[in-house]
């Protein structure tokens, strides 16, 4: 307990000045639809702040998906304005457009990995697309394989990983390149509640390391683990607890 | 665990160029599923469509081959026609018109066809065992032209029209040659055609199967659109896929085609050793390919590699556009 409690201060000095900087993530008065549907989200205004660590929580159906997707810039907002590392994503150029993907990491909620490649090249897969040699990243992709426990498991491919397996392999993908902002939805809902702890505590070191975390999750209990802010959704409106 | 945590980062910057890893590990393939039912059916339609190109191509460039022949030796030859007419020695119109002719520079030979030969000629029309003896038949004089000069045949129809009018004319032969030079321009242009049709096909072909793979591997495309591919990158991987499907298709196709011609060949040289075989081929010509036709078919195979993997290029880009 008392490591957690370290985990506790040193998450919470994270948050103490949010905002004095530029915001990694910048929402102001979003809205969102999907066609002609209702609004999934209302007038949603927030910023994530360089190095700040937070939960994105609230009902199934509530938008957290759609939040995640709109910070991913896979989709873009009805209304209202959002800006991603300084750059505002109305009218963004594809070539900026990569640039942000990659000083991003995501975790599936579904993992999506690509069932025709190995565990081994899903977590190369942000390095390879970079366009670098195989060789320059195979022990940084093999460490990291080892420490999230698929160091035996690097042949496999997808279909034949377990639910934890896969969470790992999609949790080692979004690290791999070492990204500025990581999105993460729901990445302890397939595994033991030991697991979720461990990969917890991984995705703490990496924002000690420098970078801003969101993790939607409905786990109160890995949300207890950890004084963190955070984002409430519910009926499409957001309300942030620091 | 917290040791796991705080080794992971230094651990990874200071680790050996090769930790261990297995041999036997696959590392690059391709991002883009390859060995598929899809990929299979669009290699083997690329194969026909080639095979079928090279075909139409190999014929094109026997024809062609065998009409420059014909039309090489033809033109090497022209004739002089000496009418009988009432009233003329036709003995002596020949061996005028014969020296004519021997007198005029670039005529290498001249052989003038004896009334027999003459009637003979005639048989495959009016049949043989008649007495044409009272029939004014035309006589021959052939010449070959040569003896290093070029024939001037202007001024050796005039000279003979002029000598013998209304008796003696010279046929060289141009409106066959025009005729047999049309033909066999029309069969390599349609030759031509239906191979451009070939590859426009091969490119539909691959506009669809591109579409559809884009569409059966739209989660790949956003994976790898979210772990920071561009869309130049995620074009090119589509492309390596098609040119290879394309390659494999086209050498498949291509491949074929040079064995139907290669055993054609064969079989044409076996057939000719008869009496019929022969007048076959002394009335069409041999049935051989040749270097070119071999290599426009290997041309074919892999313009329709390069058609594939350009056309699946552009509509990656297009879609993702």
């Amino acid at each position: 307990m008392s490591g957690g409690a370290a985990l506790n201060i040193q998450a919470s000095m994270k948050s103490l000045l949010p905002g004095a900087e530029r915001p990694v993530v910048q929402f102001e008065n979003v809205g969102m639809r999907y066609g002609l549907g209702p609004e999934v989200l209302s007038d949603v205004s927030f910023r994530i702040a360089p190095r700040s660590f937070q939960f994105l929580t609230g009902p199934s159906g509530a938008g957290k998906t759609t939040l995640l997707r709109l910070i991913l810039l896979s989709v873009r907002p009805t209304r209202g304005l959002v800006s991603v590392f300084g750059e505002e994503v109305a009218g963004i150029s594809s070539q900026k457009l990569t640039g942000l993907r990659r000083r991003m990491g995501v975790v599936f909620q579904d993992f999506r990995l690509l069932d025709h490649l190995t565990t081994y090249e899903n977590v190369a897969l942000p390095l390879r697309v970079q366009g670098r040699q195989e060789t320059s990243y195979r022990a940084e992709v093999v460490e990291l394989l080892r420490w999230v426990g698929l160091g035996e498991r690097m042949h496999a491919l997808p279909p034949l990983l377990s639910g934890g397996e896969k969470q790992r392999a999609a949790i080692a993908r979004a690290l791999i390149a070492r990204p500025d902002l990581l999105l993460a939805d729901e990445p302890t809902g397939n595994v033991d509640p030991g697991l979720g702890r461990r990969l917890l505590r991984l995705f703490l070191e990496l924002n000690k390391l420098g970078t801003s975390v969101i993790i939607a999750t409905h786990d109160f209990g890995i949300m207890d683990a950890v004084d963190a802010r955070r984002m409430v959704l519910g009926e499409g409106r957001l309300r942030v607890e620091e | 665990m917290s040791t796991e945590t705080e080794t992971r980062p230094r651990a990874a910057a200071a680790a050996p160029a090769d930790p261990g890893l297995p041999a036997n590990l696959r590392r690059n393939a391709p991002l883009v599923p390859t060995d598929t039912s899809a990929g299979r059916s669009l290699a083997a339609v690329i194969a026909i469509l080639t095979f079928l190109a090279g075909l139409c191509a190999g014929a094109a460039e026997i024809v062609a081959s065998n009409a420059a022949q014909w039309q090489g030796s033809v033109a090497q030859e022209v004739t002089i026609q000496v009418r009988p007419g009432p009233g003329r020695d036709v003995d002596a119109d020949l061996a005028r018109a014969e020296s004519i002719a021997r007198s005029e520079p670039g005529i290498g030979e001249a052989r003038v066809f004896s009334k027999s030969e003459a009637e003979r000629l005639l048989e495959p029309w009016l049949g043989s065992g008649l007495d044409l003896s009272d029939l004014p038949v035309p006589r021959l004089i052939a010449l070959r032209l040569g003896g290093g000069q070029t024939a001037d045949l202007k001024r050796l129809r005039t000279r003979l029209t002029e000598a013998l009018p209304g008796v003696a004319s010279l046929d060289d032969h141009a409106l066959w040659l025009q005729r047999l030079s049309t033909a066999a321009g029309a069969f390599v242009g349609l030759g031509i055609g239906v191979v451009v049709l070939v590859l426009v096909a091969t490119g539909l072909a691959v506009t669809f199967a591109t579409r559809g793979a884009m569409a059966g591997n739209r989660e790949v495309v956003e994976v790898l659109h979210f772990v920071g591919a561009d869309d130049d990158f995620i074009a090119r991987s589509f492309q390596r896929r098609f040119f290879g499907l394309g390659l494999r298709g086209g050498a498949i196709g291509a491949g074929l085609a040079i064995l139907a011609f290669a055993l054609a060949g064969l079989l044409a040289r076996a057939a000719r050793s008869g009496p019929a075989g022969q007048e076959i081929e002394a009335l069409f010509g041999t049935f051989s390919v040749g270097w070119r036709g071999y290599a426009s078919v290997i041309l074919i195979g892999v313009i329709a590699s390069l058609v594939t993997g350009v056309v699946s290029r552009l509509t990656v880009r297009r879609f993702l556009a």
